[in-house]
């Protein structure tokens, strides 16, 4: 996983367009089913035993401000269909942006040629789930504002108005965006489905620095919002969707002006901070840090494809292997670990009505009190955890890139006892208290890792005492996920995520979100990062 | 035809160009065509062909910049996509950063186009992989690899008279091997713009070796390690301090940051054995010879004996500093020396042998902290000789403090790293001290 950085992200591909040209609605769906029928007969003529059509728009927009200044507004098109059909028992793929009658059929020709092709190095053949079709069937995302109807301007304000702030708090630099995503699917496939699906994401975000030249050092904070699959109204804040404390964070809604000006401050903090003492902590780590460690140890270990070694040669392949899943007794974590995969999540970025094979949004256990019970599957891995279905987790991040296995929301269940954040510190004898994320590393079957954060709060005998710096902590994954003491209630419970999920070869990103309630941890490694160089 | 010739794209630009209104206005075309097969469990996984050609327009009014791109290519789009991105121009804000266009710019031909490579066929991609596969099967190990190759172009012209044309071939391929319980695993990876120069057989034979050699790995306490890095694995650790950005550096947020302000050009940061440069015409790792802002590419020293000798300027940030502009690398390329990998183990009384690392992610940009894994084949060196194989460190270093502690250097071998895709050409290094944190269980 790739972090969303403060510059041009890879999704932003396409051509660029004028951003009124993204509120022209494209071809509707009547035509898109005519063109859809044209290539899965053709498919289906050829010798396709399968044959799933998808014909895409993709509409991104960024905007990047630094100090007083517009650094770039961007607005991406991309229009095309991709079509994967099942030939001789093999996977076929062909793709194009030319999306016209004639070259329907010509595209699904060129897959099923492909498949066949595939399929004279004999690999044992595709044994796909059955799915039942949908007939002509539409989602849409339940937004408030459309994010591309909100005029260019009005973003350029809203940040340049963010960067003053941080600048009248002195801060050397700041830099903000907001991008904006719509993905404008539609899915055809030879099971009798007809999906038009119409998805929007956000993400505002910001990083402030200062320079403090007498030390040579730098300390900088970004923000503490989240993605997520929603409207323009995510930054219209509302009183219910602010949750206080050391420092204000935020679920649902997003406050920026309140936020930079928060950032600011703990910046000078930052950099007088007292530099950590390595040792072993207990640690308090807030949603905003949490959900990347969650995503890292759980949500990708617990991919199928990277368990049967689809993904050895880049992303790798995961500890949780069969034999523990078959057992039914693997304690991944302690009998309060409770984790749950989900693709109907209102406001996540994994919400979908279907996914890119035809299946519906599913919601499952992937750990139950402790247990390995489950993993993350698509229809062609199915059978081999004895399932007659996929779950709804097949995505390709455009029209041109084949779909495969991707994660949906991963998310570590609350507390079922009232417990608040306040009480869970007043317990903590030495710890730390975790506020956003920062660096992050784990290897390639996800045991060891390492994770850094935004802020940090040295607690002693209950109480906040001040800031701490140069904090990462290492742990083992079983032993951290057994290593949890408490989880704060239900009232806590927030999404973090990230546009950018990072798997395959081509590379292919993905939108996913991770909640969770603040967590307590015990005995955790702490170390000191830093160094000095020159 | 994804591919046009240089005069062809000349051609077609002039007539775009031909359209513009707008006060400075710059035309590029780019086009490539590759072609994949991914491969995991000894079998074909997926496979591409993918064809891509657009035409893009940056039109200036004042310090107003729009841009705009098209991939149809008949009259009335070509003057299409030029009136779009003068709209968008008039639309957009001021950028105080904005420097006028450069003029006609005197270059070399780039060296980076290698025709076989741009005349591969799927059927040479698949024998590829066969001969992979094959070369697993026999050593009774799982493959999973990738091949790609890609032959692009790229053509910039603007209004006031610059035009470059460059053209290239690439081919990457990359292997991990395992054996069924899961207890061994080694890797290897392949770039070259010559796809002739490409052995799949014997580099699978590579990472088979490492595969069988590290089963059996032992656990061994972490701390300060001699250890001996194989190039992919030094190239993994060095590409995050490759921007050399003067800007960065003088805004102080860079390891380049001189304390109290200003940059460390001219200081030795580094052993003398350290030498980093760029040179387009290195002919295993070609580059482009000319800039997308119109300046040339030409070989610059970087760190030369250990000194920050050159820095990267932007047009506009030379200006602020009343300086020559200066372009980004390249490419990058490391001196080496001349010992082998096979002696600098001899030489090694008590160290680590590091096939590949994995997942580096910066913790501290004020001083290039790493973090990240040991991966596919480690290996514990006693009195000159490996001794058994080791579980993977987590480590915890800096490439500037590595590079302090330098004690041999191999020669360079052209290395991918598949975090970025970006080959680098860098030699086998011996260093001292290398801080390795924790161990993990991870094959």
């Amino acid at each position: 996983m790739g972090l969303g950085a403060l510059v041009m992200p890879d999704f932003m591909r396409g051509n660029p367009i004028d951003p009124l040209a993204a509120l022209n609605d494209g071809i509707d769906v009547k035509t898109k089913k005519e063109l859809a029928d044209v290539a899965l007969n053709a498919a289906k003529a050829k010798g396709a035993t399968y044959t799933d059509v998808r014909i895409g728009r993709y509409l991104n927009q960024f905007v990047a401000t630094r100090e007083n200044r517009v650094q770039g507004v961007a607005n991406t098109e991309s229009f095309g269909v991709g079509i994967r059909v099942i030939a001789n028992g093999c996977w076929g793929f062909a793709a194009s942006n030319n999306v016209t009658k004639e070259n329907m059929a010509k595209i699904a020709e060129k897959a099923v040629a492909v498949a066949k092709a595939n399929s004279k190095l004999g690999a044992p053949p595709v044994q796909l789930a059955p799915q039942k079709g949908f007939g002509e069937v539409s989602w849409k995302t339940p937004i408030e504002k459309n994010p591309f109807e909100v005029p260019v301007k009005d973003k350029v304000d809203l940040l340049l108005a963010v960067n003053a702030v941080a600048m009248e708090g002195k801060a050397s630099f700041v830099n903000s965006v907001i991008m904006a995503r719509n993905e404008q699917k539609y899915l055809a496939t030879s099971d009798g489905s007809y999906i038009d699906q119409d998805i929007f994401r956000i993400q505002p975000n910001f990083n402030v620095t200062k320079i403090d030249r007498a030390s040579g050092g730098f300390a900088s904070r970004s923000s503490l919002s989240s993605p997520v699959g929603m409207g323009y109204e995510y930054l219209t804040p509302t009183p219910g969707s602010k949750v206080t404390g050391v420092v204000t964070r935020y679920k649902n809604r997003y406050d920026i002006m309140e936020d930079i000006k928060a950032a600011t401050a703990d910046v000078d903090q930052k950099i007088k901070a007292k530099s950590v003492e390595p040792g072993k902590y207990d640690l308090i780590l807030d949603p905003s840090h949490l959900w990347l460690t969650i995503h890292e140890s759980i949500a990708h270990p617990t991919e199928l494809d990277r368990v049967l070694g689809y993904e050895a040669n880049y992303a790798g392949t995961s500890f949780l292997t069969l034999d523990k899943w078959k057992s039914k007794k693997f304690n991944f974590g302690n009998k309060l670990v409770n984790v749950v995969a989900d693709r109907m999540q209102p406001g996540s970025l994994g919400a979908i009505g279907y996914d890119d094979e035809g299946v519906e949004a599913k919601k499952w256990d992937l750990i139950k009190d402790g247990i390995l019970v489950n993993y993350q599957v698509i229809r062609d891995q199915a059978h081999i955890i004895g399932l007659n279905s996929g779950q709804g987790c097949c995505y390709a991040q455009s029209w041109n890139d084949v779909q495969f296995q991707r994660m949906p929301n991963v998310s570590l269940q609350p507390g079922k006892q009232k417990l608040s954040v306040d009480d869970m510190i007043k317990g903590v004898e030495k710890g730390i208290y975790i506020i956003g994320d920062g660096s992050f590393s784990i290897d390639q079957q996800r045991y060891n890792f390492q994770f850094g954060g935004q802020t940090f709060y040295e607690i002693k005998n209950g109480k906040i005492v001040g800031m701490l710096k140069d904090v990462a902590y290492q742990a083992i994954t079983q032993e951290f996920w057994n290593s949890v003491a408490s989880i704060a209630d239900e009232s806590d419970y927030r999404l973090g995520g990230a546009f950018n999920d990072g798997k395959g070869q081509p590379g292919q990103s993905n939108s996913v979100s991770h909640g969770c309630s603040t967590t307590r941890f015990n005995g955790v490694n702490v170390i000191n990062t830093a160094r000095k160089i020159g | 035809m994804a591919i046009l010739s240089k005069e062809e794209a000349q051609a077609l630009l002039k007539k775009v160009l031909a359209f513009s209104k707008a006060d400075e206005c710059t035309v590029s075309l780019s086009g490539s065509e590759s072609g994949n097969i991914r491969y995991a469990r000894n079998a074909i996984s997926t496979s591409g062909d993918i064809s891509t050609l657009s035409l893009g327009v940056s039109a200036s009014f004042g310090k107003k910049t729009g841009s705009a791109s098209i991939n149809e290519f008949d009259d009335a789009s070509l003057e299409k996509v030029v009136r779009r991105a003068e709209e968008l121009a008039q639309l957009a804000p001021e950028n105080p950063e904005y420097m006028p266009l450069l003029g006609p710019l005197e270059y070399k031909e780039p060296i980076g186009f290698v025709p076989a490579t741009a005349a591969i066929t799927p059927d040479q991609r698949a024998d590829a992989v066969g001969k992979s596969i094959q070369v697993a099967k026999d050593a009774k190990l799982q493959a999973a690899g990738y091949l790609e190759d890609t032959t692009g172009f790229n053509a910039i012209m603007n209004s006031k008279g610059f035009f470059g044309y460059n053209r290239d071939t690439d081919v990457v391929f990359t292997i991990t091997t395992r054996n069924e319980e899961g207890t061994g695993s080694g890797y290897a990876a392949r770039g070259f713009n010559d796809i002739t120069k490409l052995d799949t057989l014997s580099t699978t034979k590579i990472a088979a070796s490492k595969a069988n050699g590290s089963i059996g790995a032992r656990s061994i306490e972490p701390g300060k390690y001699t250890v001996i890095l194989e190039p992919v694995a030094a190239t993994y650790m060095l590409s995050s301090m490759f921007g050399f950005d003067a800007r960065s550096a003088d805004e102080g947020r860079s390891f380049l940051s001189k304390p109290g302000g200003g940059n460390r050009l001219g200081e030795k940061l580094m052993d003398e054995k350290v030498t980093i440069y760029s040179d387009p015409f290195n002919p295993e790792l070609p580059a482009s010879t000319w800039n997308g802002d119109g300046s040339e590419n030409k070989r610059i020293n970087w760190i030369e004996k250990g000194v920050v000798k050159n820095l990267s300027y932007s047009r506009y940030w030379a200006k602020q500093k009343g300086v020559q502009p200066v372009p980004g690398p390249s490419n990058i390329i490391m001196e080496g020396g001349t010992m082998s990998v096979e002696d600098m183990i001899k030489s090694t009384e008590r160290g680590i042998l590091v096939s590949r690392l994995w997942y580096i992610r910066m913790v501290d940009p004020q001083t290039l902290l790493l973090t990240g894994l040991t991966r596919d084949g480690t290996f514990y060196i006693e009195n000159g000789k490996i001794k058994y194989p080791v579980m993977n460190f987590r480590f915890n270093e800096s490439p500037v403090i590595m590079l302090n502690n330098v004690e041999a250097l191999g020669k360079p071998e052209r290395s991918v790293n598949v975090e970025s895709y970006r080959s680098y050409l860098i030699p086998p290094m011996k260093i001292r001290d290398f801080t390795f944190t924790s161990t993990s269980e991870a094959v």
